[in-house]
């Protein structure tokens, strides 16, 4: 009777591991849609990008980006819901359909656009690795480094730049990798490494959090290229197709002049980019699958891309990063979206 | 279609039938029931069927999984292992540099795992024997301490107690311009502890040599010593005489070529110490944490294993005329190992699984460096977690069968 009821199991776990594969059938739109919210994949605080605040809202430019899409099929930025994760969780989460879009301080790889099965949708922010050192040490150039002890977060590419850093300049290195960037601010702090490698943006950031924050400065060296932005699941254009063009309408708006403020009046813009931008004109929405005014809903709701930069990461805010090359490219800056026609 | 399982099952329903007649005719008894009523070959041809039903599902779970990712285009396989690595470990026992292949970190991260548990497992076992006893003392002090140690420490959670030991000791530890130095030769400070490292000079080999043969020679007094105490009853001083062997005749060998041995002493290079051995402190946190939290268990086990022996037994032995020490170590230690060993061997697999912990203070055990950076960096989660699950497995089970080997030694011999 035993072996019977652990037949029947087997027949029951086989039928359900058979039957999973259809849960990926519909596509993310679809599915998103069914749920009503959309959900993101965020870092579990980093400030600027994407932290809780002390009401337990969301904030940042990786969120603020989350909610563009939502507000492009929702005509709602608040139907969102983030679901924090670690640089090690991020692309299983992803891969497992966990949640619809990784918005998480991601840098666009080769190989992570290649072999893990997911798509970057552009980029939202450009960054480059930098150093965080105790002032005590008397450092001023990365190239002195040698021999210094460096604390890291795991699973970044942070890790492989470093170590083809030093090697490169023939330099010796003990790094020190712990699992979060709390842990790594932490470990810092206690004195157990001399250096902290990070992302620029996220440097200045961790800086803020150090008990003493003028301990520490940032060295001028920039070590590699970091293309941050949002990344989906391979193999289902569509939404590819969504999160590429929320991401760019945010900087066309910026182009356009389109502001939260004056997003209103300008719907009776004649000027025909303007007007195919807020869906006025034209069927840009219909064609991505999303409702026509998905542009209105965006601008009105999350701002363009300078307004989202500035709230979360500008220079009024306490990460005060000047735009750079995040300007757009009339600017003296590399922003340079496709036009919405 | 028909599952590959059904068609082996009939086979083997065939065979195990045609097994239960040839028996009958041995049994030499009339009529059997047919094949289809004899309990036996039913019970066969059930278990049969679960087990096929049971490698059907696992081939499914797998093929499907594959076919998933396939589709979904990310990449399988084990080709990654030779891929190289490019990022850095800080400490490797096991050669490496960041352009050895994603294998080598399999290595690294296993040996550091072995290395550390290695360390628990001997610590926690002094410890926890010493704790055990001492919560026997006569002593009141004494067995109250050892009681409120036990109670503190098994009763926070390990991952606290970790944390504890790096951020709030080690890390309390000078900067290194300001280290804890010992006369020139070893140094402490936060970035872990130097001391002096052993170079190995020509002629050292004499060295060991004389270690072997003192090893022999200890193995031959104490064989000699056992003799001789069955045929006279003479004790040897069997202890005294094998340390003096094991220390001297290395020492004299040492003198005879020449001091063949060199130290190089750690030294404050740039802003780190350079030479010599390095302890680090995540490795020394983890040590500590690991070594006290499972000694609080190991104590208890040798408590109740101690108290399991009848009070009979240390009387009886006391009527012999034994000393208290020899009474505790003839009689009442290998009559408690029995209790003990069975629940030590679960301390000790607790111990191994719990040095995972390691990556919670950025120790590079196998977790962190190859189910944790190699794992990202080739976003090949599936393969790296089932080879980190095997290995785990296989130490469990490897330390499980010495302990069992170790527990059938000392188990009571029913003759």
């Amino acid at each position: 009777m035993k072996s019977m009821t652990s037949v029947a199991l087997g027949i029951a776990f086989c039928a359900s591991a058979l039957t999973t594969t259809s849960v990926f059938a519909a596509t993310t739109l679809e599915s998103v849609k069914e749920k009503g919210h959309l959900q993101c994949g965020v870092t579990s605080g980093l400030p600027g990008f994407s932290q809780p605040d002390e009401k337990g809202a969301w904030t940042g430019i990786d969120v603020d980006t989350c909610r563009a899409v939502a507000a492009a099929i929702f005509g709602d930025a608040k139907a969102v819901e983030f679901t924090p994760l670690t640089a090690k969780e991020r692309f299983t989460a992803l891969q497992s359909g966990e949640i619809d879009m990784l918005s998480r301080n991601t840098t666009w790889t080769l190989t992570r656009d290649v072999s893990l099965g997911l798509n970057f949708a552009g980029v939202n922010y450009y960054d480059g690795q930098g150093f965080l050192v105790n002032k005590d040490i008397g450092v001023d150039d990365a190239t002195q480094l040698d021999g210094a002890t460096v604390c890291i977060q795991a699973g970044t590419t942070t890790e492989l730049n470093l170590s083809d850093y030093f090697r490169t300049k023939g330099m010796e290195f003990k790094p020190i990798v712990f699992d979060t960037s709390e842990q790594t601010v932490q470990g810092f702090a206690a004195g157990r490494c001399d250096v902290l490698t990070s992302d620029r943006s996220q440097l200045a950031a961790l800086r803020s959090k150090l008990s003493d924050p003028g301990s520490a400065k940032i060295l001028p060296n920039t070590i590699s290229k970091e293309p941050l932005g949002p990344v989906v699941r391979q193999g289902d254009d569509q939404w590819f197709n969504i999160v590429k063009w929320v991401l760019n309408v945010q900087i066309n708006a910026e182009e356009l002049g389109l502001t939260m403020a004056n997003v209103d009046d300008m719907l009776k813009s004649d000027n025909p980019s303007v007007q195919r931008l807020l869906g006025t004109d034209g069927d840009m929405g219909a064609k991505l699958g999303l409702p026509d005014d998905f542009g209105y809903a965006i601008v009105k709701q999350v701002g363009n891309y300078a307004e989202m930069y500035n709230r979360n990461v500008g220079p009024d805010t306490p990460l005060g990063l000047e735009r750079g090359i995040n300007a757009l490219w009339t600017d003296g800056g590399i922003l340079y979206a496709p036009p919405v026609r | 279609m028909i599952p590959p399982g059904l068609t082996v099952m009939l086979f083997l329903q065939g065979s195990f039938s045609g097994r239960g007649m040839k028996k009958q005719t041995i049994d030499s008894r009339p009529t059997g029931p047919k094949p289809l009523y004899d309990p036996r070959v039913r019970a066969l041809f059930f278990q049969v069927i679960s087990l096929a039903a049971v490698f059907w599902v696992g081939w499914v779970l797998i093929d499907n999984t594959l076919s998933n990712m396939q589709s979904r285009g990310i990449s399988t396989g084990f080709g990654f292992l030779g891929e190289s690595a490019g990022f850095g470990i800080i400490m490797h026992l096991v050669p490496y540099d960041a352009t050895m292949s994603y294998g080598r970190t399999f290595w690294v991260g296993l040996t550091n795992t072995l290395l550390v548990s290695a360390m628990g497992i001997v610590t926690a076992t002094i410890l926890g024997f010493v704790i055990g006893v001492a919560r026997l003392s006569s002593n009141w002090l004494v067995a109250k301490v050892a009681l409120v140690y036990i109670e503190i420490i098994r009763n926070i959670p390990l991952l606290l107690q970790i944390f504890f030991w790096y951020f709030a000791v080690l890390s309390n530890l000078p900067s290194p311009r300001q280290s804890v130095e010992v006369g020139g030769a070893l140094f402490l400070n936060n970035r872990g502890l130097y001391l002096p490292g052993p170079v190995l000079q020509d002629g050292f080999g004499l060295v060991w040599g004389a270690v072997v043969l003192a090893l022999v020679a200890v193995v031959g007094v104490r064989v000699w010593a056992k003799k001789r105490q069955l045929a006279t009853g003479d004790i040897f001083p069997t202890f005294k005489v094998s340390i003096a062997l094991l220390i001297l005749l290395p020492l004299v060998a040492y003198f005879i070529a020449g001091r063949p041995l060199e130290w190089d002493l750690p030294a404050l290079k740039g802003f780190n110490f350079g030479g010599g051995i390095t302890l680090i402190p995540e490795l020394v946190a983890l040590w500590i944490a690991l070594s006290l939290y499972t000694a609080s268990f190991i104590a208890e086990i040798v408590r109740s294993g101690i108290l399991s022996v009848s009070q009979g037994q240390t009387e009886a032995s006391k009527a012999l005329g034994l000393p208290n020490g020899l009474t505790l170590r003839l009689v009442v230690i290998p009559q408690a190992m029995r209790v003990i060993i069975p629940p030590l061997t679960s301390q000790y697999l607790n111990l191994v699984k719990n040095s995972s912990l390691a990556t919670a203070i950025g120790y590079p055990d196998l977790v962190a460096v190859f189910m944790g950076t190699t794992l990202n960096q080739t976003g090949q989660a599936v393969e790296v977690v089932a080879i980190t699950m095997a290995v785990y497995l296989t130490i469990s089970l490897l330390i499980s069968l010495f302990m069992n080997l170790y527990n059938r030694a000392v188990a009571i011999k029913e003759r």
